[in-house]
C-alpha cells in the first residue's frame, strides 16, 4: 500500500552555514566533529521513512537525537535543508504557502509536550482554535469542539480557563485541540511526557480507543520504552540525527541494529512484550473434527513431531486437546473426543509472562484462540521454556550495557 | 585664544530646522490640526459631562476595577481636587495625556511590532528609542516651540514623542516572548501571518502591552506638566504660576493634583490588562 507519509534523503542542519554542513555530511564527517568546525548542528541525517495509513508510528531517542525536527519537518514548521516530504504523494517542501496552510488546517494536526494553550482563551475556544482559524462559524466550531472534548472525557469543563485545570488536564485540551479539525494525520510531540503515570497511562488508553472509533496516522515522538511498545505499531529509533532502525517493537527487540539500540531496551520486560502467539505452535498440531477416530487421530499425530492434537467444532471453534498416549486406552473406531481434554484457552494477545503460570496448572498444551474462539495454535512445554530462555539471554544481552 | 575644535552641530540642527520650516510647511499644519483636533475634543467632551457625574464615573471604575478602597481614595482625592478648583486644569491636563496616549499608541504599537517581527528593524529603532529616553525631557519642547509655536498642539506633539518608546519597546518584547511551541501552534493548525499576529502573538503579549502603555500614560502625565512651559495649560500650569508668584501654595496645589491624576490613572490602567477572576 501507498504510504501516506513519504520522507527521502532528508536533511536539516542549523547553523550559519547549512550547505557547508550538509557537504561535510557528505564527506563522512560526524555531528560533533561538524559543529566544532563549522558551529552548524546537525538536526536530522539522511533520513528515508515510510509511514502507512492508519498506524500509530513512535519516534524514540535521545534527547537531542532529532525527534522534534524530525516531526516539525512533515509540517514543515522548520525548512529542511535538502530532500522530500512527502504526504499523500504530494511534495510538502515544495507547497507555496496557501497550499502549506491548508496541509496544516485540513489534514494535519499537532499536539505539544508543553501543551502551547491559548491562557486568555476557555476551553471550549482552546479546543475551537483549529476551526476558527480554518474560518468556521462559531457555533459550528463549538459544536465540534463539544464533542472533541467529550472525546478526551472534558466535556464538563468547557468553559473553565486552562490555568484552573490540572497538567494532566491541559494535555488532553491539547489533544481535543487536535481532534477537532478531524485531522486524518496527527502529530505528537512528546504529547504525554508531562503526565505522571497514572494519568499516562489512560491517556495511552484513550488514544488506542480513538484509533478504533477512527483509524488515524499518528506519528509519536517518546522518551518512554514502555509507552513506544504499549502504543507503537511500529518505532523508528533516532541516534545523532539518523534513524538507525524502523521496526514493530518484537523487531527490534529480537534483532537490534546496534548497540545504542540495543541498550536502548536496557530493562524493558520482554515477557510483556512477547504475548501467546508469538510463541505458539500453529503448523504442527493435527486439527480434528468432534468424530474423528481414534485410529485417525493417532495417524495424524505420528505424523507431526509433536504428540497432540486438538479437535474443533464445525466453525472452527476450539473444543478440547487430544494427547497420543491417552489415544491408546480406545479402539481404534470409537471418537477420539472421549479421551479429548477439555481446558481452558487462552487468546493470542496473552502476555508471555502470563503463561507458565498457566502451564503448571494445565495438563495439556495451552491451547490458543482469536477473538471469535478459533483455534490459532497451542503453547507446548518446549516452546514455552524455550522462549522463557530466549527472552532471558536478551535481557542478559541488554544488562551487559 | 588659541583655536578651539569645534564642531558645529548647533549650528547643523539649525539648517535642519530651516530647511523642514521651509518645506514641510503643510505636513506640519496637518499634524497640528489633527492634534488640536483631537486634545480639543478630548477635553470638550470631558468639560461637557458635569463634574460630579465624571467623578462618579472614576469612582465607580476604580471601585470595580481596583478594589473598594481604592474607591474610597477616588472620592476623597476627586473630591479634594473640585474643592481646590483644579477640576478644569485637571481636566485639561487628562485630556492632553489622553490624546498623546492615543497617538503614541497608534504609532508605537505598529513599530513594536515591526520591531518583532524583524531584527533588523529592531537593530535600527533600538537607538533611536534610546534616544528619545534619554535626551531630557525640556529638549524637546524647543523644536516643538519652534515648529508648532506656543500652546497645547505643541505641548502634545513634544508629549507623544516623549512617552512612546515604553509601548514600542514592550510591544516588541512581549511579542518576542511568546513561547516557541505557542507559536508552532498557531502555525501547526494554519495561521497565516495575519491571525499569528491577531490571534496568538498579540494577546499573548498583552500583559507585557499593557504594562506598556501604563507605562506610556505615566510618562505622557509627566511630560504634560513640563509642556506648559510652551504654554500647554492645565495642572502645569498652576504650578507654573505657583513658582513664578513665588506662591507655594498654589504651587503645591498644582502639584497635589497632579499626584492624584497620576495615581488614579496608573492604578485604573494597570488593572484593565487583569482578568477579573470569579472570587478567590
Ligand atoms: N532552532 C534550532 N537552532 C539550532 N539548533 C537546533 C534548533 N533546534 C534544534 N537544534 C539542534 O538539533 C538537534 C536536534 O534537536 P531536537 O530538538 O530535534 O532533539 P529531540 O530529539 O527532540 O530532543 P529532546 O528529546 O530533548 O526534545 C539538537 O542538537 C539541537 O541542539
Ligand atoms: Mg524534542
Amino acid at each position: 500500500m501507498e504510504p501516506i507519509i513519504r520522507v527521502r534523503d532528508l536533511f536539516k542542519v542549523f547553523g550559519p552555514n547549512p550547505q557547508e554542513g550538509l557537504r561535510l555530511i557528505q564527506d563522512g564527517l560526524d555531528k560533533d566533529t561538524i559543529f566544532e568546525r563549522t558551529g552548524n548542528t546537525v538536526g536530522v541525517k539522511d533520513c528515508n521513512l515510510d509511514i502507512a495509513e492508519g498506524e500509530i508510528f513512535v519516534v524514540m531517542g535521545l534527547s537531542g537525537s532529532g525527534k522534534s525536527t524530525l516531526v516539525r519537518l512533515l509540517n514543515r514548521l522548520i525548512e529542511p535543508t535538502a530532500g522530500t516530504v512527502e504526504v499523500r504523494g504530494r511534495d510538502v517542501t515544495r507547497m507555496n504557502q496557501r497550499e502549506l496552510i491548508r496541509l496544516r488546517s485540513e489534514d494535519m494536526a499537532m499536539v505539544f509536550q508543553s501543551f502551547a494553550l491559548m491562557p486568555h482563551k476557555t476551553v471550549i475556544d482552546n479546543a475551537a482554535f483549529g476551526l476558527e482559524i480554518a474560518g468556521v462559524g462559531r457555533a459550528r466550531r463549538r459544536e465540534r469542539a463539544l464533542e472533541a472534548l467529550d472525546q478526551v472525557g472534558l466535556k464538563a469543563h468547557a468553559r473553565s480557563y486552562p490555568d484552573e485545570l490540572s497538567g494532566g488536564m491541559q494535555q488532553r485540551v491539547g489533544l481535543a485541540r487536535a481532534l477537532a479539525t478531524d485531522p486524518s494525520i496527527m502529530l505528537m510531540d512528546e504529547a504525554f511526557s508531562a503526565l505522571d503515570p497514572l494519568i499516562r497511562t489512560e491517556m495511552q488508553d484513550r488514544l488506542l480507543d480513538l484509533q478504533h472509533e477512527r483509524r488515524r496516522t499518528v506519528v509519536f515522538i517518546s522518551h518512554d520504552l514502555d509507552e513506544a511498545i504499549r502504543i507503537g505499531d511500529r518505532i523508528a529509533i533516532m541516534q545523532g540525527g539518523e534513524v538507525v532502525q524502523v521496526g514493530t517493537p518484537k523487531e527490534i527487540i529480537v534483532d537490534p541494529a546496534n548497540e545504542y539500540v540495543r541498550s536502548f531496551f536496557h530493562g524493558v520486560d520482554i515477557t510483556q512484550v512477547f504475548q501467546a502467539c508469538d510463541i505458539m505452535d500453529s503448523e504442527n498440531i493435527p486439527v480434528l473434527d468432534a468424530d474423528t477416530t481414534a485410529g485417525e487421530a493417532r495417524n495424524r499425530i505420528a505424523h507431526v513431531p509433536g504428540n497432540e492434537a486438538v479437535i474443533v467444532d464445525a466453525e472452527g471453534r476450539f473444543r478440547s486437546v487430544v494427547q497420543a498416549k491417552r489415544l491408546g486406552e480406545l479402539t481404534v473406531d470409537r471418537p477420539a473426543s472421549e479421551v479429548a481434554v477439555e481446558v481452558e484457552p487462552v487468546t493470542e494477545d496473552v502476555a508471555l509472562a502470563d503463561l507458565p503460570g498457566r502451564a503448571a496448572k494445565s495438563p495439556v498444551s495451552i491451547p490458543v484462540v482469536d477473538a471469535d474462539g478459533a483455534f490459532r495454535g497451542l503453547v507446548t512445554l518446549p516452546r514455552l521454556v524455550e522462549a522463557l530462555d530466549r527472552s532471558r539471554n536478551v535481557a542478559v544481552a541488554n544488562g551487559d550495557h | 585664544m588659541e583655536d578651539r575644535i569645534n564642531i558645529p552641530v548647533g549650528d547643523w540642527i539649525e539648517a535642519a530646522v530651516d530647511w523642514i520650516l521651509a518645506n514641510l510647511e503643510p505636513a506640519l499644519d496637518g499634524i497640528a490640526w489633527f492634534l488640536g483636533l483631537l486634545t480639543n475634543s478630548f477635553e470638550g467632551a470631558l468639560l461637557a459631562i458635569p463634574a460630579w457625574l465624571l467623578v462618579l464615573a472614576l469612582v465607580g471604575l476604580s471601585w470595580w476595577r481596583v478594589s473598594w478602597r481604592f474607591g474610597i481614595f477616588a472620592i476623597v482625592a476627586l473630591g479634594l481636587i473640585l474643592g481646590m478648583d483644579l477640576w478644569e486644569p485637571t481636566i485639561k491636563t487628562l485630556s492632553l495625556v489622553l490624546a498623546a496616549t492615543a497617538v503614541a499608541l497608534a504609532i508605537g504599537m505598529p513599530v513594536g511590532v515591526a520591531m518583532a517581527r524583524s531584527d533588523w528593524v529592531e537593530a535600527s529603532i533600538r537607538p533611536v528609542l534610546d534616544l528619545m529616553q534619554t535626551m531630557p525631557p525640556f529638549v524637546y519642547l524647543i523644536p516643538a516651540a519652534i515648529f508648532f509655536g506656543l500652546g497645547t498642539v505643541p505641548g502634545a506633539i513634544a508629549t507623544v514623542v516623549f512617552c512612546m518608546p515604553p509601548v514600542v519597546r514592550l510591544t516588541n518584547l512581549g511579542i518576542r516572548q511568546v513561547n516557541r511551541e505557542q507559536i508552532e501552534a498557531g502555525l501547526a493548525f494554519g495561521c497565516n501571518r495575519r491571525q499569528l499576529l491577531t490571534k496568538i502573538q498579540l494577546p499573548l503579549a498583552m500583559p507585557s502591552i499593557m504594562a506598556g502603555i501604563n507605562q506610556t500614560i505615566m510618562l505622557a502625565l509627566s511630560m504634560v506638566v513640563i509642556a506648559s512651559m510652551i504654554g500647554a495649560g492645565g495642572l502645569g500650569n498652576t504650578v507654573l504660576t505657583g513658582i513664578q508668584r513665588l506662591d507655594v501654595g498654589l504651587g503645591f496645589e498644582g502639584g497635589l493634583g497632579v499626584v492624584i491624576l497620576a495615581i488614579l490613572l496608573d492604578r485604573i490602567t494597570q488593572s484593565v490588562g487583569l482578568r477579573r477572576k470569579a472570587s478567590g
